[in-house]
C-alpha cells in the first residue's frame, strides 16, 4: 500500500495535477479568506471553509479521475494486479494519496488561522478545529466517490464528470428529501437527509463534534472503496 | 538459480481452464503443464486465446472454471505466494510514462516485496543483464519502443521470479532488436522457467524447446518441435530453377520415381523456369534429377530444399481443427 501511495504522490507532483489542484485551491482559499474574514473583519473561518467545500466538490475529481481509469486504459493495471499486492492495497494506496494532497493543501490554510490568532480574538479555538475536521472528512468522502467513479470507467474525463455529478447529487439530497410531501413517502425525507453528505458537515461547522458523524463519513468512504474493490475484482471475472 | 536443465517436475499446472465472455468461449478446457527450467512456446494465431490464457496464468483475470497451480500454490487460494513467483511481460509493457526507468523499477521492487537493502544491487544486476544501464535516468516516455520493451522485461525480472511469462515480446520491434531480445530470452532461460507466446513461428523455433499450440481457445498440439515436424509430414520439398523448356522439364520431373507433386512457378530468371517439387522423404530424387537434366542438357541453376516449416505444422493443425468445428 505504501508503495502505491508513494507512487501516486510522486505522480501528482511529477505531472501538473498536484500543482493545478493546489494552485486553484489556495488561490480561491486566499480570496475567500480575504472576502469573508479580512474584509468583513470576522474571525469565523466556517464561511471560508464552507465555500471551499463547494470548490472541493468541483476540483477533487482532478485528483481522482486518473487514479484507476488511466491504469486500465494504459494496461498498467496488469503490473499491479499481477503483483503480490491485493486489490485493497492498491485502492487504499491511491485513496490515501489523494487524501494526502488534500490534507497538505488544507494544512497550508492553517496560515490563515495563525493570522487570525495574531490579529484578532479567536473566541472558540475548538470551533476552528471541528470546522477543519468536518472539512477534511467531507473532502475524503469526495475522494472516495472519485475513486469509485474512476474504477467504473476507462476514460478519465467521464470519471471526473461522473464524480462531480454524484457529488452534486449527494449535496442536494437533503433538499430533495424535504421537498417530498406525499404522505406515505415522508420516510424518504428522513432517509435522504440522513444520507446527505452536506447536512452532517453543518454540524461540524456549528462546532458540534459528534462521533456518529465521524463514523458516518468514515463508513461512507469505506463503502465507496469497498465498491471500488468489487468493481475491479468483478472486471477480472468478466472481462479480458 | 543453478537449477539443472531438463528437470521434469511441473512448475505450473493448468488444469481444465476455461474462460467465457458472454456466450463466447475464449479459452476452452485448456490443460497443460510447464516444466521447471524449460522455455515453452505458446503458439497461436491472433485471437486464438493466447493472451487470455496468459492473463489467467498470471492472475490478471480469473478463469471461469479450472485451476492454475504454481509449485503447488493455487492462484485463487494463495494469490500472494503465487504472484510472488511469477514475472509477467504483457503484450503492452505496463509502464508509467512519467517516471524514469530507475524510479519505475524501484516502484516495481517495492510492490513485489524486494527487500529494501537488496534493491540497489538487484536493479544493478537486472539493468546490466537487460542492457538498459545507460537509460536508467531517462523518462520512459522518451525511450524507443525497443527500450520500452526491455524496461518491461526488466520489470518482469524484478524479485527474481521462478517463472517469467512473456506475451509476444518482439512485436513491433525492428529486426536487430528482435534478434537481441531473442538472445536475451535464451539467456534468461538458463535460470528461469519461461513461457513465451507468439504468432511468429521462427521465434518459437529459435528459442523454445517445447511448444503448445492453441487454436480457437483449444489446445491442438503440445510436443517438442522435432516430434511435431516428424508427425506432420513424411515428404520433402525443393525449389528448382532449370534452364530448359518448361513443359518438357515438368514432364521429366513428374516421371521421376518418388515425386508426388510438381508445381510450375513461372520464370524468375531469363531462359529458365522455377518448379516446386514435393517428393517422398526417403526417395532422394535429387540424384536422378541431376542425371536426367544433364542427359537432356538443361542445367540446374538452383536446387533449394524447403524444410517442412513450422508454418506448415501450424496451418495443418489449426485448419484441421477449424474444419471439425
Amino acid at each position: 500500500m505504501l508503495a502505491i501511495w508513494k507512487r501516486e504522490i510522486q505522480n501528482y507532483f511529477l505531472t501538473s495535477i498536484g500543482y493545478v489542484f493546489m494552485g486553484i485551491f489556495l488561490l480561491v482559499g486566499g480570496l475567500m479568506f480575504f472576502l469573508t474574514n479580512i474584509m468583513s473583519a470576522s474571525s469565523d473561518l466556517s464561511g471560508m471553509l464552507g465555500n471551499l467545500n463547494y470548490l472541493f466538490m468541483l476540483i477533487v475529481p482532478i485528483l481522482t479521475m486518473k487514479l484507476l481509469s488511466e491504469e486500465k486504459r494504459n494496461k498498467s493495471d496488469q503490473l499491479l494486479l499481477t503483483s503480490p499486492r491485493s486489490i485493497w492495497d492498491i485502492i487504499l494506496g491511491k485513496f490515501f494519496a489523494a487524501c494526502s494532497v488534500i490534507v497538505f493543501s488544507t494544512v497550508i490554510t492553517l496560515f490563515y488561522v495563525i493570522i487570525l490568532a495574531v490579529y484578532s480574538n479567536v473566541t472558540y479555538p475548538a470551533l476552528i478545529a471541528t470546522n477543519y475536521l468536518g472539512f477534511l472528512l467531507l473532502g475524503f468522502s469526495y475522494v472516495s466517490i472519485g475513486v469509485l467513479m474512476s474504477a467504473l470507467t476507462e476514460n478519465q474525463v467521464s470519471a471526473a464528470v461522473l464524480t462531480i455529478g454524484v457529488n452534486l447529487l449527494l449535496q442536494i439530497l437533503e433538499n430533495v428529501g424535504s421537498s417530498i410531501t406525499i404522505p406515505g413517502l415522508s420516510f424518504l425525507n428522513t432517509v435522504f437527509s440522513w444520507m446527505s453528505l452536506y447536512k452532517r458537515y453543518n454540524d461540524f461547522s456549528a462546532g458540534i463534534l459528534s462521533l456518529a458523524n465521524v463514523i458516518y463519513y468514515v463508513s461512507f468512504c469505506g463503502v465507496m472503496l469497498f465498491l471500488a474493490v468489487r468493481v475491479i475484482d468483478k472486471r477480472r471475472w468478466s472481462e479480458g | 538459480m543453478g537449477r539443472e536443465k531438463g528437470e521434469t517436475c511441473p512448475m505450473i499446472e493448468i488444469q481444465n481452464v476455461s474462460k467465457r465472455y458472454g456466450n463466447k468461449l475464449a479459452v476452452n478446457d485448456v490443460s497443460f503443464t510447464i516444466k521447471k527450467g524449460e522455455i515453452l512456446g505458446f503458439l497461436g494465431r491472433n485471437g486464438a486465446g493466447k493472451s487470455t490464457t496468459m492473463n489467467i496464468v498470471t492472475g490478471y483475470i480469473s478463469a471461469s472454471s479450472g485451476r492454475v497451480l504454481l509449485d503447488g500454490y493455487d492462484i485463487l487460494e494463495n494469490p500472494r505466494e503465487f504472484k510472488r513467483r511469477i514475472g509477467y511481460l504483457p503484450e503492452m509493457p505496463p509502464l508509467y510514462m512519467d517516471m524514469t526507468v530507475d524510479e519505475y523499477l524501484r516502484f516495481v521492487c517495492s510492490i513485489k516485496d524486494v527487500k529494501k537493502n537488496y534493491i540497489k544491487s538487484h536493479l544493478d544486476d537486472i539493468t546490466e543483464l537487460i542492457r538498459i544501464t545507460d537509460v536508467r535516468r531517462r523518462l520512459i516516455k522518451n525511450l524507443s519502443k525497443g527500450y520500452k520493451q526491455r524496461v518491461g522485461m526488466a520489470q518482469a525480472l524484478v524479485g527474481n521470479p521462478e517463472v517469467v511469462i512473456m506475451d509476444e515480446p518482439t512485436v513491433g520491434l525492428d529486426p536487430k532488436q528482435i534478434i537481441e531480445i531473442r538472445k536475451l530470452i535464451k539467456q534468461l532461460g538458463e535460470d528461469h522457467t519461461i513461457v513465451l507466446s507468439s504468432h511468429i513461428l521462427h521465434e518459437v523455433a529459435d528459442v523454445c524447446e517445447r511448444v503448445v499450440i492453441i487454436n480457437q481457445g483449444k489446445i491442438v498440439a503440445q510436443d517438442t518441435l522435432e516430434n511435431l515436424t516428424k508427425n506432420v509430414s513424411d515428404s520433402s520439398r525443393f525449389r528448382l530453377r532449370i534452364a530448359g523448356p518448361e513443359r518438357e522439364v515438368y514432364k521429366v520431373i513428374r516421371e521421376l520415381p518418388g515425386t508426388r507433386t510438381v508445381d510450375e512457378m513461372g520464370s524468375k530468371e531469363i531462359d529458365s523456369f522455377d518448379f516446386l517439387v514435393e517428393a517422398d522423404r526417403n526417395a532422394d530424387i535429387r540424384r536422378p534429377l541431376f542425371h536426367q537434366m544433364s542427359k537432356l542438357g538443361y542445367p540446374i541453376l538452383m536446387l533449394r530444399p524447403m524444410d517442412i516449416e513450422l508454418e506448415d505444422i501450424f496451418l495443418q493443425l489449426t485448419n484441421d481443427k477449424g474444419e471439425e468445428q
